[in-house]
């Protein structure tokens, strides 16, 4: 674990050249590719984020490159090796995944659970020598589930499983670590926690890791770089802020009547057919009243309109004005009596 | 699941666990030996405790012949065929939890046990029309060889069809309803044997069934002793490869397991294991179901360097009790050894099944 964080990069810890993933053929049915051919290269030191739409194949994607599954075509290399040239036990001491599949073991204690993690280092019999259990430890205190060391890992909550399961992969001492929808199932405060960990991770140990999510707005800001698997083109790899400016985001998970917002860099829940509404101000109070005003139907600009909205510039004790051209303003104290206002005035004959 | 704890907030006190680990390894083996003493001194014939224990450790025979003869011929092969008995199913049972990662497989439940009689009823049809399950205690060292072998392939056959069909339906209850259908299938043709043969051969295989230790002597036993040696040898063996699949197939591929061969050499351990017992001593039942939980719960463990030879020790431990319990102490009595079994295992899975409930169907 005391890889110094490289600058630059000396070499990809994963390349893929030409790939195509997907299903081999069966006794009844041609092979079924899921995507490709894909160019990937996943650097050590870098928190990459696999995004994607459902049914794209980024658990395809992660399963080729854990080796669990064949690629339809293509090369895949492993530190600079081909990956279907490793043996098991040495592909396991490459490369470490974390799975969404639970873990059912009666009387496993989270300990037992991070030593397994030593598996491929160890001999015959599994037992582990002082630098395994140095290991062990490093990966608990980094992972901060040293704590609870001693508890069965069936009885922990999601997001303390998410950080042991996590802290197993480390132990595994593996250049790449892969994890899959590791956020699925965490609340909020759990789903930040956990890519900021992991994004820790990748800069203090120079780990190369890759995590598919479905979490748009947390890989936005955790992520070195994001890999983004559209359902039908090539995939798409770089900085997040370049994907979204390029309008590739957008392009990605393009559906009826979702629109990607490049300014926001959130999903439109709404499409507002509404009046237009000019809203003055700046701030939170502004963001959260065009929030208000979008999810009412209206359609906030930023030049003149059939009303004008101007927002407090402070949060606290602020006041909110509506005013229609050429008659006179009104004063609201909330964000709720500003939309009851404007409801009534619209319902009014112009 | 739903202990969402502050970090730091509901620690437990960071013990190291190890010498408890071995604390409890030298408890069961004490329990063992203790048990093997008592086993060998109850009985229609009341041999004092400390005479059978001077002879065991080596200070002569008992003074008088009768007394050195049933030890001898009866009471120590019976002893040592309850500590194979009990070591082996014990073992299996923990090998087939780990591998199905169902706490309700076992030998019987899985219907391992019936594909072992399965393979002994086709061994005596076969032998020369001696359709006799009892005849098992009469064959010689070649056909001890014989019954070994048919009933481990019954087993193993089994098993791999239990364990292709669990592959497709990962369902607790499915899996046992397929054990449960494949004993159905076992027992038809065995009835179809049974309702060709004489009153007294069905006598005979009802005996068998009611599974026995003693009688399996000499030639059988050193089959019975070896073959168990061996598949408790595989298991010891495939210490780690079970430790990898408690996390499931797919991660202990990650962890650089050959799945396909680990899991090969468990099932021939497993089918090695309860076949040959099942051969010689008939089904017996809820051995290798109740031992493995009962030694997590009192190990306090997953790790199968430590859980295996705890099983075989508890295994053995039990089974030596049940047998003398058997014995009626203080009367001319003797039990069936399953009867025993099931009166106390059966209470052990029922608390297994109300303890937590089984997986959730995803």
């Amino acid at each position: 674990m005391s890889h110094p964080a490289p600058t630059p990069p000396p070499a990809p810890a994963m390349v893929a050249d030409g790939l195509t993933i997907g299903y081999p053929a069966g006794r009844k049915s041609p092979p079924r590719p899921v995507a490709g051919p894909l160019q990937l290269a996943l650097w050590p030191g870098e928190l990459v984020c696999l995004l994607g739409p459902n049914g794209a194949g980024k658990s395809t994607l992660l399963r080729t490159l854990a080796g669990v599954q064949a690629p339809l075509g293509g090369h895949l290399a492993l530190g600079g090796r081909p990956l279907a040239s490793f043996s098991a036990e040495a592909r396991a001491r490459q490369l470490s995944i974390v799975l969404t599949e639970r873990i059912e073991a009666a009387h496993l204690t989270v300990l037992e659970l991070v030593r397994l993690g030593r598996l491929p280092h160890t001999g015959w019999l599994g037992g582990l020598a002082a630098r395994d259990h140095a290991q062990v430890q490093a990966a608990l205190a980094a992972t901060g589930t040293a704590p609870w060391a001693h508890r069965p890992v069936g009885e922990l909550s999601d997001g303390e499983r998410q950080k042991v399961l996590l802290a197993r992969a480390l132990a595994q001492d593996t250049p790449v670590i892969l994890l899959d929808e590791p956020t699925a199932h965490l609340d909020l405060p759990n789903r930040v926690a956990l890519l900021r960990l992991l994004h820790h991770l990748a800069c203090s140990l120079g780990k190369a890791i890759l995590l598919s999510t479905h979490e748009l707005d947390l890989a936005l800001q955790a992520a070195d770089r994001v890999w983004l698997l559209p359902t039908t083109g090539p995939l798409l790899a770089g900085p997040p802020e370049d994907l979204v400016l390029s309008g590739a985001f957008a392009a990605a998970f393009q559906r009826e009547g979702l629109a990607f917002d490049p300014a926001t860099g959130t999903f439109e829940l709404h499409a507002p057919t509404g009046p237009a509404v000019q809203l003055l101000g700046d701030g939170a109070a502004a963001f959260w009243t065009r929030r208000a005003l979008l999810r009412a139907g209206f359609v906030p600009t930023s030049g003149p309109g059939a009303w004008r909205v101007t927002a407090p510039a402070g949060p606290a004790s602020g006041v909110w004005l509506s005013q229609r051209p050429g008659q006179p303003a009104q004063a609201h104290a909330t964000i709720g009596a500003l939309l009851l206002g404007l409801g009534t005035a619209t319902s009014q004959p112009a | 699941m739903l202990t969402p704890t502050a970090p730091g907030a509901a620690d437990p006190p960071p013990a190291p666990p190890r010498p408890r680990l071995a604390q409890g390894l030298l408890l069961l083996l004490v329990l063992v030996v203790l048990a093997f003493v008592l086993d060998v001194a109850l009985g229609p014939v009341r041999i004092p405790v400390l005479t059978v224990a001077r002879h065991l450790l080596g200070h002569g025979p008992p003074a008088d012949a009768a007394t050195a003869f049933i030890v001898h011929q009866i009471r120590l092969p019976k002893a040592l065929t309850a500590l194979a008995v009990g070591s082996g199913l014990a073992v299996s049972g923990l090998q087939m939890q780990t591998l199905f990662r169902n706490p309700l497989a076992g030998p019987s439940a899985l219907g391992l046990t019936a594909g072992a009689g399965l393979g002994v009823a086709v061994v005596m049809l076969t032998s020369g029309g001696v359709a006799s399950a009892l005849a098992v205690r009469q064959v010689g060292l070649a056909g001890s060889w014989a019954l070994v072998l048919a009933a481990t392939a019954g087993a193993a056959l089994v098993l791999a069809l239990v364990l292709a069909l669990a592959a497709r339906v990962r369902d607790n209850v499915v899996l046992l309803i397929v054990g449960l259908m494949v004993a159905s299938v076992t027992g038809a043709l065995v009835s179809l044997w049974q309702y060709f043969s004489a009153p007294e051969q069905i006598q005979a295989y009802l005996l068998w069934t009611f599974g026995a230790l003693g009688g399996v002597g000499g030639a059988q036993l050193a089959v019975l002793a070896t073959v168990v040696g061996a598949g408790l040898a595989l298991a010891l063996a495939s210490a780690k490869p079970l430790n990898a699949l408690l996390l499931g197939e797919n991660y202990a591929r990650s962890l650089g397991l050959r799945v396909r061969r680990s899991r090969s050499l468990i099932i021939l351990s497993t089918s090695l294991l309860a076949g040959s017992i099942t051969a010689f001593c008939g089904p017996i039942g809820f051995v290798g179901i109740a031992v493995p939980h009962l030694t997590r719960a009192l190990l306090g463990t997953a790790d199968h360097r430590v859980l295996l030879p705890g099983a075989c020790l508890l295994g053995a431990a039990l089974v030596l009790a049940c047998d003398c319990l058997a014995q009626l102490p203080g009367s001319q009595l003797t039990l069936p050894i399953n009867v025993v079994t099931s009166l106390l295992g059966a209470p052990v899975v029922l608390w297994v099944v109300l303890r937590r409930p089984l997986r959730a169907a995803p």
